[in-house]
């Protein structure tokens, strides 16, 4: 059985006056509907050229993709990366829709949110003005906006960033898409606002059996959220697989520092000190042979004869339903960091 | 809003009072004496101070300016005894060197510089604007480059040279029009071929720079609000890209013009020298001219000044509300 969305080998590339920039390397990944696919990494990992392609935001002349990304319809499945533009702007904000990490610039600051939120209703509807901004109203107060039917007549900057947010979640939804992705809605919002519209996107998630894509650099956004994770590193996916697996059985290095570097309860009473990962991601722009993560890999000199450096891994299933892009094994990964663990309780 | 407005009525009101006041007392400051370069040849003590009392600068100088408002609102009484002369309102001063009142010379340069200005302003918006747009849609192919080209040679051209060039294409190369017709006041409404005759060419003049600069404008804010958060929130909701441009890009990215669209204009409205000079109109710009050098002819002067800068005052307030109206962020402060 096909998933709502499958991405299938997406490469996307920017060709730069320095050298082409490989932002995405055949990434893969799907999601069906009523499920929430979290995407982790750093910064400049991929997240959002990755999603962006998905949408058809790219800029056609300046940008290299290729590869697939399934849409199953009822009317049949449907190819968005080889779609004509105008296929796929039919599908923008009806059968998909994307928000946004920064909801102050988000919002046009010149236009009432009714306005807007109307504006993408009468795109795929038709009705009346009145009717469009009766739909807006509905909108509004379905994702908390008190007072809906006055609120729709203020502009942006007379809301708060998470209010915003919620403006751009009623207008995003207001179709009744299938796909919702979500490009680290939270990231620019207070902490206490961030588990608000967090819990808001899983209940309408539920009440519209939505498929939904988090995109986060935040592990705590993912234990919320997520039923599946993807976590990707320099343009590629590193691992990806179930929630539980990932949290507790991860297998790739790049996974278990980013979990390490979690700050949890009880470690720090144990007293342990918080692993950041040392060093950063590489360059983008011809990627050497072998793990891009190699330089960084605290694994890599148990990995024999220098193949870290020399191969580039693939991304092979090491346990059910969980997949890896590391030479290790998985039980030579738990094996490896019960000594390290060892090593710097006893160092 | 309303009470935005009535706010920066207040303000245009108050700064209009000063800034006039100002003018009083620059031309009280500055070491010129017009009751003495006025003066005939057989100049004696007497007649200077006979001068100075006809040109009214023998009073305090805020009474000069009182005076001078009173004459606005309700017309005023120049010179004495049987060498009095009475303008009515608005009176903006009476020229002994000519011996009329000023508002009627002011009535007969303003339709000069007006159309020359409106002129220059619709070409140079019309040019400036939808160059500046297609550059921007066509960022880096042909257009875009010849429209860069355009700016560099239009922004560094000065207006005399434009003027002169012009002419001598215009004119002496290619015979498109009788000199004679250039500058030759027609009335617009009865003989619009004749005004654009006199018009077109010292208009297109004046145009052609601010065009240039308007078309860099246009084309840097186009180009800058479509990388936008917002407009990419606009594709991402489904709109084509024609609905993006004309109503998200657009509205956004012109409205900073409106500002300095208005601004300009209003600087053009106090005379615009040396078009004026090339072409040979008679615009408030010529008239103030010929008033500092020719004659020194103080009330003129004054006139001229306080009509420019009051243009100036009456366009920031218009284009406050303006732009008020369009950015719904100026109007809740
Ligand atoms: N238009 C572009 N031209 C050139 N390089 C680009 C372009 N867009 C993105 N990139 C590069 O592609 C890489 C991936 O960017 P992307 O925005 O997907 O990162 P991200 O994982 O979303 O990170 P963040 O957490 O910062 O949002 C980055 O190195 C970025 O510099
Ligand atoms: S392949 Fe080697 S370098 Fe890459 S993550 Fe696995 S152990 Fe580390
Ligand atoms: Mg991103």
């Amino acid at each position: 059985m096909s998933k709502f969305l499958e991405v299938e080998n997406l490469n996307v590339s920017f060709p730069t006056e320095d050298g082409l920039v490989q932002a995405t390397n055949e990434v893969s990944y799907s999601v069906g509907l009523g499920e929430t696919l979290a995407i982790v990494g750093e910064s400049g990992s991929g997240k959002s050229v990755s999603n962006l392609a998905v949408m058809g935001l790219h800029n056609a002349g300046s940008t290299n993709i290729s590869g697939h990304a399934w849409l199953d319809l009822p009317s049949g499945r449907v190819d968005l990366i080889s779609a004509k533009p105008e296929e796929l702007r039919a599908l923008r904000g009806k059968e998909m829709a994307m928000i946004f990490q920064d909801p102050m610039s988000a919002l046009h600051p010149f236009f009432t949110v009714g306005k807007q939120i109307a504006e993408a209703w009468h795109l795929h509807n038709t009705g009346s003005k009145r009717a469009g901004l009766a739909r807006a109203v509905e909108m509004l107060d379905l994702v908390g906006i008190p007072d809906a039917s006055k609120r729709v007549n203020d502009f942006p900057h007379q809301f708060s960033g998470g209010m915003r947010q919620r403006v751009m979640i009623a207008m995003s939804l207001i179709n009744n898409p299938s796909l919702l992705i979500a490009d680290e809605p939270t990231t620019a919002l207070d902490v206490t606002v961030q588990s608000q519209i967090l819990q808001l996107i899983k209940d309408l998630q539920k009440e519209f059996n939505m498929a939904v894509i988090m995109i986060t650099h935040d592990l705590g956004v993912v234990a919320e959220v997520a039923d599946r994770v993807c976590v990707m590193y320099a343009g590629k996916i590193v691992e990806t697989g179930g929630i539980d697996d990932i949290f507790y059985q991860s297998v790739h290095p790049y996974t278990r520092g980013l979990l390490a570097s979690l700050p949890r309860l009880e470690q720090s009473s144990l007293g342990h000190r918080l692993l950041a990962i040392p060093g950063t991601p590489p360059s983008l722009i011809n990627l050497p042979n072998g793990c891009s993560f190699a330089p960084r890999c605290a694994f890599a000199e148990h990995v024999g004869s220098g193949l870290c450096t020399s191969t580039t891994p693939k991304l092979e299933l090491k346990r059910e339903d969980q997949w890896a892009r590391c030479h290790l094994g998985a039980s030579d990964v738990s094996r490896i960091s019960q000594l390290q663990i060892g090593a710097t309780i006893n160092g | 809003m309303f009470n935005f407005v009535v706010r920066r009525v207040i303000y245009t009101l108050i700064l209009l009072i000063l800034v006039s006041i100002s003018v009083f007392y620059i031309f009280d400051w500055i070491p010129v004496d017009a009751a003495r370069l006025i003066c005939s040849k057989q100049c004696t003590p007497a007649l200077v101070e006979a001068n100075r009392i006809r040109l009214g600068l023998d009073v305090p100088v805020l009474e000069q300016w009182w005076r001078f408002m009173q004459g606005l609102f309700l017309g005023r009484d120049y010179g004495q005894g049987a060498a009095a002369f009475h303008c009515p309102a608005p009176a903006f001063g009476y020229t002994f060197t000519r011996h009329q009142c000023v508002t009627e010379l002011i009535a007969k340069t303003f339709p000069v510089t007006l159309s020359l200005a409106l002129g220059a302003f619709f070409l140079w918006m019309v040019v400036g604007v939808s160059l500046g747009i297609l550059a921007a849609k066509n960022r880096g192919k042909f257009l875009d480059k010849a429209s860069t080209v355009f700016v560099l040679v239009g922004t560094s051209l000065p207006t005399f040279l434009t003027g002169v060039l012009i002419i001598i294409f215009v004119v002496l190369k290619f015979n498109l029009i009788d000199p004679l017709q250039i500058g030759n006041w027609a009335n617009p409404f009865t003989d619009p071929v004749g005004w654009l005759k006199a018009f077109f060419f010292p208009s297109l003049t004046l145009a052609i720079a601010y065009a240039a600069t308007y078309t860099r404008f246009t084309r840097s804010n186009v180009l800058e609000t479509a990388s936008e958060d917002y407009i990419r929130t606009a594709r991402a909701k489904g709109l084509s890209e024609k609905v993006i441009l004309r109503k998200h890009v657009l509205r956004a990215a012109l409205a900073p013009l409106v500002t300095m669209a208005g601004l300009d204009f209003s600087g053009l409205l106090g005379g615009a020298i040396i078009t004026e000079k090339i072409f040979g109109l008679d615009g408030l710009g010529s008239l103030s001219v010929k008033a500092v050098f020719q004659t020194y002819d103080l009330p003129i002067i004054v006139a001229t000044t306080i009509i420019a800068s009051a243009f100036v005052v009456f366009m920031n307030l218009i284009v406050d509300i303006a732009y008020a109206y369009i950015d719904p962020r100026v109007r809740i402060k």
